[in-house]
């Protein structure tokens, strides 16, 4: 089959003070008609940026230095500016991340879509718009007449992605690019849109470039896979054959990084070490610092793409030797996980908490109802167990960590830890107790004071707690603490940005060690992580709880991290608790609905 | 002692605050994440030329911060060393020429002439002609040499200069050895341009008004660097005011919410409300009346319009404060919902603590940029308020004053430019190089011009 977009040696380099940063080099793949195309890989792979090359809307300190994207026989990148402003859009559309920055707010999404139709086509306004409405129903956005006339923020984020997907639509493009479409959308809305992008691909025959870190969309979605890494492809293959027997080490360690009940029992595989810094010249196999199976010609020369089997490649040298095996299907039974000494008694007892915040209007703020958004929430956990708190955004999970650490004043309802009721406590007599719980955070970039360094984080809450006789022991403490989270010591004269993500969160739970909790609360401590560092990251908080005895209160949305690391799950809706049992139980042979839904809508490799 | 050194409050503020920013500079230098973007900042070549000619103006303040009175001829029988009543600067020393050597009324800028006809006599016959300069080109025996005077003394300048390009080209060569990232170069030019343009001035002023003279028959030229002072301690020490007010105000609004941000938003919303030049005048008029009643407080003239100019600086900044709290209290408010500061209540860190430790030094780059931003507002704002009567002493020369008095030769025939001429181009030049510096600090402080957008 002629292909619809054909890219051939891209490079693509970023000018940065650091120097030239090669965030695409020598990247070449081909999109059919009628077929998915996933990339994959970690942040800061160069996924983004070969889709940014690919419609010449680099950043300004972005330029293509060479290659070809060849769209049915046009090159795109000899085009002059006004002539490619004529094939955004209307050839290549693409849809981004975050829908609702994607979208313009003071303009109702009607008027948006029939934009992109006036701007490449002839039709009328009163064509555009019978052709806007259509488009509006055929994305699945019900009550499409109502939509048309609505802004961005009358919408939820799902139905503003349709829109997107919708606008991107609009005059029939050959190519769709797709960006991580739905990583900021629930696990309900994604399983949603996929559904519809894979059914507009099958309708329109086009070419669909997804791109995602995620191999539960690749082995839902994909006809062929590429996996990128430091800016190239180092594998590009059919999907069934990626998911048998990936042929990259590096793909290879990425399927083993995964969390699932299968390896409960083991730690999880981890990709040791850092993505080099793109700004060298690499003269050697990129992945060889970090791989297991590296020998000395890895470090000496780079491999070329090799046919490990007819029609999958791999850029590995060990593939001269013949194909890899197939991936492991079963690798230990369903163990239930070890527990630590020291487990039994209840730790926290939790009943009918209750969080609602006041709506205020007018101009002397009374208040016209509440958003209730923790409605009766009872649970209990033991000492060295740990309980996952599942649901979706806006489920009360967060808001219901933070009433039981007291950051949120509960409205309702009783806090009962280790025989203390917290609820009826004042902020002095909290503080002595606050050594016993603390709390993780998702966001490794926002939990550390940029202007502090390392050690004055980890002192503060010791300092503030009185714990440790003095400096000189608080000190003692830190650089033991340090070398229990596997960071450096002289991590503790650096500042906060000088550090990965991973080495960030890092630093987050070694602060919450520092004071001796009995229970963590871990607040998505994973979700804005690469699964590789996702899985040193449950590695570590798993070894702690088996040596310190620690009690986890766990809030994901990512039900495998939830089989690997959980004793028990409490899956939240609405501010309540609609399941609550023993893992397997739960996710073996859910009983509500709602819990039998957002199983089904997680994408799995298997 | 041949003086006796007299600080006004203002001298005192102003070398105070000077001394701050030294310290400041010294503890940024051994703090590498404060260092670092003011490092940025001057490796931006728009930076370098403004710091020159920022420096410049900056020096002829200071000199003009040193005040002293000098002995006077001890007379007979008196007991005691009198001094005398007149305060001097150093600058006012070094000026001398210009300060002394009055004509009787305008004169155009470099001219020989008086800008208006007297009757005098010429071998005893009354004539009606414009007379010659007591002191503008007095020396000149024929006026017709006029042309070829001022050429000799210009080139006398740019040779002078000349030989500085010299001295500057061998610092500079230097300097780039020691810190190449510092655009030295841009640097030394400007502060050449400034000598080039600095040098043939002074040689001419020592025999012309090179800026004319006012109505009272003074330099001009020497007024326009007097009121560089004024501008400077506005520009300033009003920031001293704002600076508390603003940044308490506006974080606690931010982090505390509640009641506590209803009341100090309603307090800065009603005093936005009320337009500031009212506000400002009614201050200033009020105050006028205190002073005038209190004469006795002062021993000096210049110390009563100094206490005017302070006072000034302290309504202005309390005027003007409501900005900065705004946006701090934007700040504080999304950095309170970070997860670094809900992580020190976790540890149940204290109020003042978290305030002091997480907020304040995460919004400083905020306030640096107020701040360098608002002096050319500032600046402005005096030429304003004097313009209309209740900015500085009239006394004192100022550029808003210097422009409120060529309302007048404006409407004369022949127009008389010149004094609105010199207040624009100095105030201009100070405003400008204030901006366009304020935005090299902003774009180095800004951690989203920095980062740029690189997506994933």
């Amino acid at each position: 089959m002629k292909p619809a977009l054909r890219i051939h040696a891209l490079n693509t380099v970023l000018d940065t003070p650091r120097g030239m940063v090669r965030a695409v080099d020598d990247v070449g793949f081909e999109l059919r008609p009628g077929e998915c195309f996933a990339l994959v890989g970690e942040s800061g792979s160069g996924k983004s940026m070969t889709a940014l090359s690919i419609m010449r809307l680099l950043p300004e300190a972005g330029r293509i230095v060479g290659g070809e994207v060849d769209l049915d026989g046009l090159d795109l990148l000899g085009l002059p500016e006004a002539a490619m402003r004529s094939v955004r859009g209307r050839r290549i559309a693409m849809i981004f991340q975050e829908p609702s920055t994607a979208l313009n707010p003071v303009l109702s999404v009607g008027r948006q879509i029939v934009e992109v139709m006036e701007r490449h086509t002839e039709l009328s306004r009163e064509e555009a718009k019978r052709k806007a409405l259509e488009l509006l129903r055929s994305v699945g956005i019900p009550d499409a007449e109502r939509r048309f006339e609505q802004y961005p923020f009358e919408l939820s984020g799902g139905l503003k992605q349709r829109a997107m997907i919708a606008g991107a639509l609009a005059v029939d493009p050959e190519v769709l690019i797709a960006d991580e479409p739905t990583t900021a959308l629930d696990v309900t809305i994604q399983a949603q849109i996929l559904e519809l992008l894979a059914r507009l691909l099958r309708e329109r025959g086009m070419a669909l470039l997804l791109i995602t870190h995620d191999l539960g969309i690749v082995a839902r979605m994909a006809h062929r896979v590429a996996v990128m890494y430091a800016g190239e492809i180092v594998e590009i293959a059919e999907r069934e054959a990626f998911m048998r027997a990936p042929q990259h080490p590096y793909s290879q360690k990425l399927f083993a990084a995964l969390p699932s009940p299968r390896r409960r029992a083991g730690e999880l595989a981890v990709i040791q070490g850092q993505v080099p810094p793109l700004t060298q010249e690499f003269r050697a196999c990129r992945f060889a610092e970090r791989c297991d199976q590296a020998f000395d010609r890895c470090r000496i020369e780079a491999p070329a793409m090799l046919e490990a089997r007819p029609g999958q490649l791999a850029r590995c040298h060990l593939r001269e030797a013949g194909p890899a095996a197939p991936r492991a299907q079963s690798l230990g039974s369903h163990e239930s996980i070890k527990t630590a000494s020291g487990e039994g008694n209840v730790l926290l007892r939790i009943r009918d908490l209750q969080v609602h915040f006041p709506i205020r209007r007018g101009l002397l703020k009374r208040t016209v109802g509440y958003v209730r958004a923790v409605d009766g929430v009872s649970f209990e956990l033991r000492a060295g167990r740990t309980l996952a708190l599942v649901g979706e955004s806006g489920s009360g999970k967060t808001t219901t960590g933070k009433a039981i650490l007291q950051l949120i004043a509960p409205t309702a309802g009783s806090v009962r830890f280790a025989d203390t009721e917290l609820t009826t406590l004042s902020r002095a007599e909290i503080r002595p107790r606050r050594s016993a719980m603390q709390i993780i955070f998702q966001d490794p970039y926002g939990s550390l004071n940029p202007r502090m360094r390392v050690l004055e984080i980890l002192l503060e809450g010791m300092r503030s707690l009185g714990i440790g006789r003095d400096e000189a022991e608080r000190t003692a403490r830190i650089t033991r603490l340090l070398g229990e989270v596997g960071l450096p010591a002289e991590a503790l004269g650096r500042y906060p940005h000088e550090f990965s993500g991973g080495q960030r969160q890092r630093i987050a739970i070694a602060r919450a060690l520092a004071v001796e909790p009995k229970l963590i609360v871990c607040d998505e401590p994973t979700s804005a992580l690469d699964v590789s560092v996702q899985a040193q990251i449950l590695n570590l908080l798993r070894a702690l709880q088996q040596r310190l005895g620690i009690a986890y209160l766990f809030i994901t949305h990512n039900i495998a991290v939830v089989e690997y690391l959980a004793h028990e799950v409490a899956v939240m809706y609405q501010g309540k608790i609609v399941e609550h049992g023993d893992v397997d139980r739960v996710l073996g042979a859910p009983a509500h609905p709602y819990t039998r839904e957002l199983l089904a809508a997680v994408p799995t490799i298997d | 002692m041949p003086f006796l050194p007299f600080p006004l409050f203002t001298d005192v503020l102003l070398w105070l605050l000077m001394g701050a920013i030294a310290l400041y500079v010294w503890y940024c230098s051994r703090k590498p994440h404060l260092g670092a973007p003011w490092a940025r900042v001057f490796q931006s070549r728009t930076a370098a030329i403004c710091a020159v000619v920022f420096g410049c103006y900056v020096a002829i303040g200071f000199a003009d911060s040193l005040h002293f009175r000098v002995r006077l001829q001890q007379a007979a029988g008196s007991e005691g060393t009198p001094y005398s009543p007149a305060v001097l600067s150093v600058l006012d020393l070094a000026l001398t020429h210009l300060r002394e050597r009055r004509e009787r009324t305008y004169s155009a800028p470099l001219a020989t002439r008086l800008y208006a006809k007297e009757q005098f006599e010429i071998d005893g016959k009354p004539v009606r002609d414009f007379p010659r300069l007591r002191y503008g080109g007095a020396r000149l025996q024929d006026e017709a040499e006029r042309p070829r005077d001022i050429a000799a003394r210009i080139g006398l300048g740019l040779f002078v200069a000349a030989f500085a390009a010299v001295l500057i080209g061998l610092a500079v060569k230097r300097l780039r050895r020691r810190r190449p990232q510092i655009p030295w170069s841009a640097g030394g030019a400007t502060l050449l341009g400034v000598l080039a343009a600095a040098l043939p001035v002074l040689f001419l002023s020592f025999e012309y008004h090179v800026f004319g003279t006012d109505k009272v028959g003074q330099d001009v030229l020497y007024q326009a660097l007097k009121s560089i002072r004024i501008s400077l301690i506005i520009g300033t020490l009003t920031t001293l005011v704002l600076l508390p007010l603003g940044m308490a105000l506006g974080v606690m609004a931010g982090y505390f919410k509640g009641w506590i941000d209803d009341a100090i938003q309603y307090l800065y919303t009603t005093l936005n409300s009320i337009p500031g030049v009212l506000l400002i005048a009614a201050a200033v008029l009020m105050m006028q009346v205190v002073i005038d009643r209190h004469a006795e407080w002062f021993s000096t003239a210049e110390q009563r319009a100094d206490l005017r100019l302070l006072v000034l600086c302290a309504i202005l900044g309390l005027t003007s404060w409501t900005g900065l709290a705004r946006l701090l209290r934007g700040e504080a408010l999304k950095l309170s919902q970070l997860e670094y500061i809900q992580a020190a209540h976790a540890f149940g860190v204290a109020d003042t603590r978290i305030l002091t430790r997480h907020i304040l030094p995460n919004v400083a780059h905020i306030v640096i940029i107020a701040m360098v931003m608002d002096f050319s507002g500032l600046v402005l704002a005096e030429a304003v308020l004097s313009y209309v009567g209740v900015g500085v002493d009239p006394a004192t020369t100022s550029f808003g004053t210097m422009i409120n008095a060529a309302r007048l030769e404006m409407g004369r025939e022949p127009i008389v430019w010149w004094s609105l001429a010199a207040a624009f181009v100095f105030m201009f030049v100070l405003v400008l190089a204030a901006n366009l510096f304020a935005d090299a600090v902003r774009d180095g402080f800004d951690p989203r011009v920095r980062m740029g957008f690189v997506p994933a």
